[in-house]
């Protein structure tokens, strides 16, 4: 595997190596937390110092389907003992979607000191690198945060309607049976949280997973990402983006990898996803 | 809850005493543990997608094999070695339920993923685990159905 700084990434600062983080686990201004979709993963082991960021339990409002406000993302910070200048590194299961997700998340904020690691969690097992289920406790700070900024980085569905009249692309990053509606109409299949199935009109299908090498959860190099989002499908550079997926998880994954690795500047993630454009009356649709 | 075989009740009373989240953790990776593959014959028939779980994230396998006493025999599969909360899910239904009358295994309700592992389950975290409950339900009912025919 290439080392991060010659894949040729617009933004190889954002990603940090099992190595790096190896190096960095006692460091004080580095925090490491941990994100994932298995809500045991954490309590069963867990890179040593690193903290527990839910999506669910901490990156949500637990009323409205919103993400945390400032008072919020501040009484999170202050928890996890972080400061604006702390470095805050994401790793999680799934090929760090909710690594991503998090980060995503912290970018509203304005957290730009982030970072994710390369491979996340499969591949610092892989490694057969140092878990433990210790539980780290950190002198609470007293973090002030901005106002949550929904403009740049996050799309709300009437931006999606009015995104899809003007025919710019969208990257629906879910699988292409969920892409084509074919598993809202399977028998004995949960219906995904959505009425009707099928893609927003113009979304090009392109897996979440297609941006990591399958063995150890790497991100593949710009030139490989380039083949796929470019050669393939078309986008380009200057191109203004929108990537759902079915609850916005996923797509931060892949909203990562356009924003930061081959850097687009104006990429955003629809988080209502599908499971609010499919079940919105009158929305168009296509199968 | 309804009339549940023996020890699954046991277990779903266990549960739910439980208030604290780190145990509920603790207990469940302690299943997660006990976790056993379905052995190599179960896994080789040729039609092992139709065994797949949708919507489960841990890629989970349910299969349901009928013995000639006419209980049931659970098998599970997990290809994701991070899918704890499937394999404790698996450890739960196979120590429970294998080896009951197909009745008693058509009984469960997939209700009981959130008894099992409590509100943290939620925008769909769960979807897979109760489709795994759904799928081992499902399968004895339509053992129950073609052995009536």
């Amino acid at each position: 595997m290439t080392e991060i700084a010659n894949r040729g990434y617009a933004r190889p600062d954002v990603l940090v190596s099992t190595d790096w983080v190896a190096q960095h686990l006692n460091d004080p201004d580095v925090r490491i937390v941990e994100s994932n979709e298995d809500p045991l993963l954490y309590a069963s082991g867990h890179i040593p110092g690193a903290v527990e960021v839910d999506w669910l339990k901490d990156l949500n409002d637990p009323l409205r389907r919103d993400y945390l406000d400032r008072a919020g993302f501040e009484a999170l910070m202050s928890r996890i003992g972080a400061t604006p200048d702390t470095t805050i590194v994401f790793y999680g299961d799934k090929n760090n979607w909710w690594a991503t997700y998090a980060f995503w998340i912290f970018q509203l904020f304005g957290h730009t000191n982030a970072r994710i690691m390369d491979g996340g969690r499969l591949k610092w097992e892989k490694e057969g690198r140092a878990l433990t289920r210790d539980v780290p406790s950190f002198a609470t700070t007293n973090y002030k945060a901005r106002e949550r900024d929904d403009s740049r980085i996050r799309a709300f569905r009437d931006q999606v309607l009015a995104h899809v009249r003007t025919g710019l692309p969208l990257v629906d990053v879910r699988s292409p049976q969920e892409y084509s509606g074919e598993r809202l109409h399977m028998p004995d299949y949960p219906n995904e949280g959505a009425l009707r199935g099928g893609h927003i009109p113009g979304a090009k299908n392109v897996p979440w997973s297609r941006a990591v090498n399958p063995d150890d959860g790497t991100f593949k190099p710009a030139e490989a990402l380039r083949a796929i989002y470019e050669g393939e499908q078309g986008l380009s550079p200057d191109d203004e983006i929108i990537a759902y997926c079915r609850i916005g998880e996923r797509s931060s994954h892949t909203w990562f990898v356009l924003s930061y690795l081959l850097g687009y500047p104006r990429v955003r993630n629809y988080d209502g996803s599908w499971t609010e454009w499919g079940n919105t009356v009158g929305v168009p649709i296509e199968r | 809850m309804p009339d549940y075989p023996e020890k699954l009740a046991t277990i779903l009373e266990d549960f739910n005493f439980i208030t604290d989240p780190r145990e509920r953790a603790d207990y469940l990776i302690a299943f997660a543990d006990r976790f056993e593959e379905a052995p190599a014959y179960i896994t080789a028939r040729p039609d092992s997608e139709r065994n797949r779980v949708p919507a489960c994230e841990s890629e989970a396998f349910v299969w349901v094999e009928p013995q000639e006493d006419g209980t049931l025999q659970l098998h599970f599969a997990v290809e994701n070695p991070q899918g704890l909360s499937a394999k404790a899910l698996a450890a739960i239904l196979d120590d429970c339920l294998s080896g009951l009358p197909a009745e008693e295994v058509a009984k469960v309700d997939p209700e009981i993923v959130f008894a099992i592992f409590g509100k943290n389950i939620a925008m769909g975290r769960g979807q897979g685990l109760t489709s795994m409950v759904a799928m081992v339900r499902s399968a004895a009912q339509r053992y129950l159905a073609e052995r009536q025919r």
